[in-house]
């Protein structure tokens, strides 16, 4: 790792948490399928349980930070991110949001907490208004919250498209006349209108092309560094998360099993999982390589394992990690780990 | 010498839309061997699954096959009688499709299906194509087969059902397995399940594998070659070493290095300008000029292939050459 931290890295390092997350859960009642619906009307004993979704997180994300959020499909990420986005209730734990409880903020404080943070969506298609022109889609929501005035939009949007990479001319079209990068540059330009200082990035990058992805990473970190933002980084792509993340947390099940900053969890990587996910993560540089997969399926969280949720796949599990739920501990400085086999015996 | 699996030669498909004509597939040339995993490389509507359609004879109207032949084991493909290429589709090419849903039926039990699968190509009774379903699932790695067999497709997770799609595939060893982006909406963890059987079945059964993906680093361990598409052509091809590690065209250079993992953490992502062109209105001459860093005058005329080694082409008036750095 390199001593030298750049100037917006080393006073992250100092920032106070603008989030911060306390035994944040989510459970959503399970959605019986027709199978499962009709035995229960014929009388079987089905179990209407609910999906842990997130399960008991803890996550503080300081000022200027680019934090990168990783796992397997189902395992909560989307349902973390918006929590933290404000627009998802938790079941249970709280929302510090600049140190003050999301809950408990009232109406003027509790709309700017939610213009300060802003989402980005992996399908830019379905969270853009395809009736509206883009320039209703970037210039309404701060006209709204009176950002800027009905004589000032005009240039105001100019200047939100020219900053997400987009030609101001073409603002009287509507979304479906643009490529997926352009429409993911115009789900920028919106979010960026209202001024937030904190971005929660779902899956932003997945559905655009290799060469497209790189054009849209690089304006992330353009934007990070000329508006002092903060990012919550959401991606199944460990490339691409290694690339721009400053610290990484790993989610197995509705779990944080592993978070550590971005070097260290790719350099020396500690939960089990955390080491199969790696191993599996294709490679450019790889020449004829033997693939192998983690053996066993992702679970149903409907019926997740007990005790440490990655028991059946694990090659390490012994007796106590059927039994008990491991807890995240620091297994170097800012690097926990919930692992049973970390603790001393 | 016994020909190759496959060979396609200036394979032209194109669909004769409202709106103008799309050359989807144009002049599109390679060869798989026995044993060989032929890794098919481009972006979005580079032509990729039109030509995997073209050659299992799956393309429709208002497209259809302008030009070129599919040698499938010496035997020309193009303009071959349906009844005959569905004898050959299923049986000796296979074809898995992204979405495993192409291949199942929803409302029929997996084992019925198979059972079918197995009995449409060869007259085996039902107990012994049974016991073939059964083998084919646990090659791919489903656990409890028995009990399996007797679910809907919708019982399953993704990456389950994409392995019996595989499983499917599989029932009749066939000679030449067409897969088009299978992994893509899967979790690592699964996707090296996938891999693994895919090295594990080429190797074992001496099938061609051709892999149609977007993603450079999922062919970099899988293939043997690299064929890499771009506007409905072939603009590089050659072993996956030579591609990947000294690429000839702008773009296959361009595409490596916006890899995140060939840049250094935390910089700029070297980055390819604009857009793809739109297949309705592409450029004269060389598809790729708008976004070169290399283009010129004469590149305003499409650039032949050019082989610069046996098996090692680029479709570019100045190819590059250069070695990437490690
Ligand atoms: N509204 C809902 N009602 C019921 N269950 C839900 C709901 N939203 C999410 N879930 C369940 O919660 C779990 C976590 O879902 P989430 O979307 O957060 O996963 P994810 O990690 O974002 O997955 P992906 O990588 O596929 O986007 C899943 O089991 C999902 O089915
Ligand atoms: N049925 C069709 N009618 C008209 N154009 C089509 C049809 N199918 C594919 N195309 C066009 O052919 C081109 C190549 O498509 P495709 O092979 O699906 O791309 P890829 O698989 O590489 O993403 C695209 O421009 C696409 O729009
Ligand atoms: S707690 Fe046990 S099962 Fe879980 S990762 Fe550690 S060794 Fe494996
Ligand atoms: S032919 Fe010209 S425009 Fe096309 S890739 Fe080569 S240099 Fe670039
Ligand atoms: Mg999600
Ligand atoms: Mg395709």
């Amino acid at each position: 790792m390199s001593d030298l931290m750049d100037p917006p890295r080393a006073a992250a390092q100092a920032a106070a948490p603008i989030i911060e997350l306390r035994g944040l859960s989510k459970r959503f009642a399970s959605r019986l399928d027709i199978a499962a619906r009709l035995a229960k009307r014929l009388g079987a004993r089905v179990r209407e349980d609910a999906v842990h979704a997130v399960d008991g997180v803890d996550l503080s994300i300081r000022k200027g930070e680019v934090v990168g959020l990783v796992g397997e499909s189902g395992c909560g990420k989307s349902t973390l991110g918006r929590m933290v986005a404000g627009i998802l209730p938790p079941s249970e734990g709280t929302v510090l949001w600049r140190g003050q409880d999301l809950r408990g903020l009232s109406g003027a404080a509790s709309r700017e907490a939610k213009l300060r943070t802003q989402m980005i969506f992996q399908d830019p298609y379905a969270s853009l208004n395809p009736r509206l022109k883009v320039q209703e889609i970037v210039g309404e929501a701060p006209l709204v919250h009176g950002l800027v005035t009905r004589a000032g939009v005009d240039s105001y949007v100019d200047d939100q498209l020219r900053r997400a990479g987009l030609d101001p001319t073409l603002k009287k079209r509507y979304p479906h006349q643009f490529s997926g990068g352009q429409r993911q540059r115009i789900g920028i330009a919106r979010a960026l209108a209202v001024q937030p200082d904190f971005l929660v990035c779902d899956e932003a990058v997945a559905a655009l092309d290799v060469s497209i992805q790189a054009q849209i990473l690089n304006l992330f970190m353009k934007l990070r560094m000329e508006l002092d933002l903060t990012y919550l980084f959401i991606s199944h792509d460990l490339g691409v998360v290694e690339h721009l993340s400053d610290r990484v947390v790993i989610m197995y099940l509705g779990r944080a099993v592993e978070e550590a900053p971005a070097e260290e969890v790719f350099r020396h990587p500690n939960h089990p999982y955390t080491r199969a996910l790696l191993a599996e993560v294709p490679r450019i540089e790889a020449r004829k390589r033997a693939f192998a997969g983690v053996k066993g399926e992702i679970p149903s969280p409907l019926a997740p394992p007990s005790g440490c949720h990655f028991h059946p796949r694990c090659p390490l599990a012994f007796d106590r990690c059927r039994a008990e739920r491991p807890a995240l501990r620091e297994v170097a400085p800012g690097h926990r780990s919930a692992c049973h086999l970390n603790e001393a015996t | 010498m016994s020909p190759p699996t496959l060979e396609v030669r200036n394979l032209r498909t194109h669909f004769f839309t409202r709106a103008g004509v799309v050359k989807a597939v144009d002049d599109v040339s390679f060869t798989v061997a026995r044993g060989k995993v032929l890794g098919l490389v481009g972006e979005s509507g580079s032509g990729k699954t039109v030509t995997g359609f073209s050659i299992l004879g799956l393309v429709d109207a208002p497209g259809r096959i302008a030009g070129g032949r599919i040698l499938f084991q010496g035997q020309d493909l193009v303009g071959l009688p349906d009844a005959a290429m569905r004898r050959l589709r299923g049986n000796r090419i296979a074809m898995i499709f992204q979405d495993p849903m192409m291949t199942l039926n929803p409302v029929l039990r997996i084992d019925t299906q198979m059972i079918e699968t197995v009995q449409a190509h060869q007259k085996v009774s039902r107990e012994e194509a049974r016991q073939r379903a059964r083998d084919a699932l646990g090659q791919v790695g489903i656990p409890s087969p028995d009990e399996r067999l007797r679910a809907y497709p919708h019982q399953f997770s993704g990456g389950m059902r994409q392995r019996v799609a595989i499983a499917i595939a599989l029932l009749h060893k066939p000679d030449l397995i067409v897969a088009d982006e299978p992994t893509t909406a899967l979790d690592v963890t699964i996707q090296g399940q996938i891999l693994a059987e895919a090295q594990k079945l080429c190797a074992q059964s001496g099938t061609a594998l051709i892999w149609i993906t977007h993603d450079l680093s999922v062919v970099a361990g899988l293939a043997d070659d690299i064929a890499v598409m771009y506007a409905g052509k072939v603009v590089e091809q050659g072993p996956v070493e030579q591609v990947l590690d000294a690429p000839l065209h702008p773009y296959t250079l361009g595409l490596i290095g916006s890899v995140p993992s060939r840049n250094r953490r935390g910089e700029p992502l070297r980055q390819i300008p604009g857009m793809t062109p739109s297949m309705l209105n592409l450029p004269a001459g060389c598809a790729f000029r708008a976004r070169c860093p290399r283009a010129e005058a004469r590149c305003a005329e499409p650039p032949p292939m050019a082989e610069h080694a046996p098996g090692r082409l680029a479709r570019c008036i100045h190819p590059h050459g250069e070695a990437l750095a490690a």
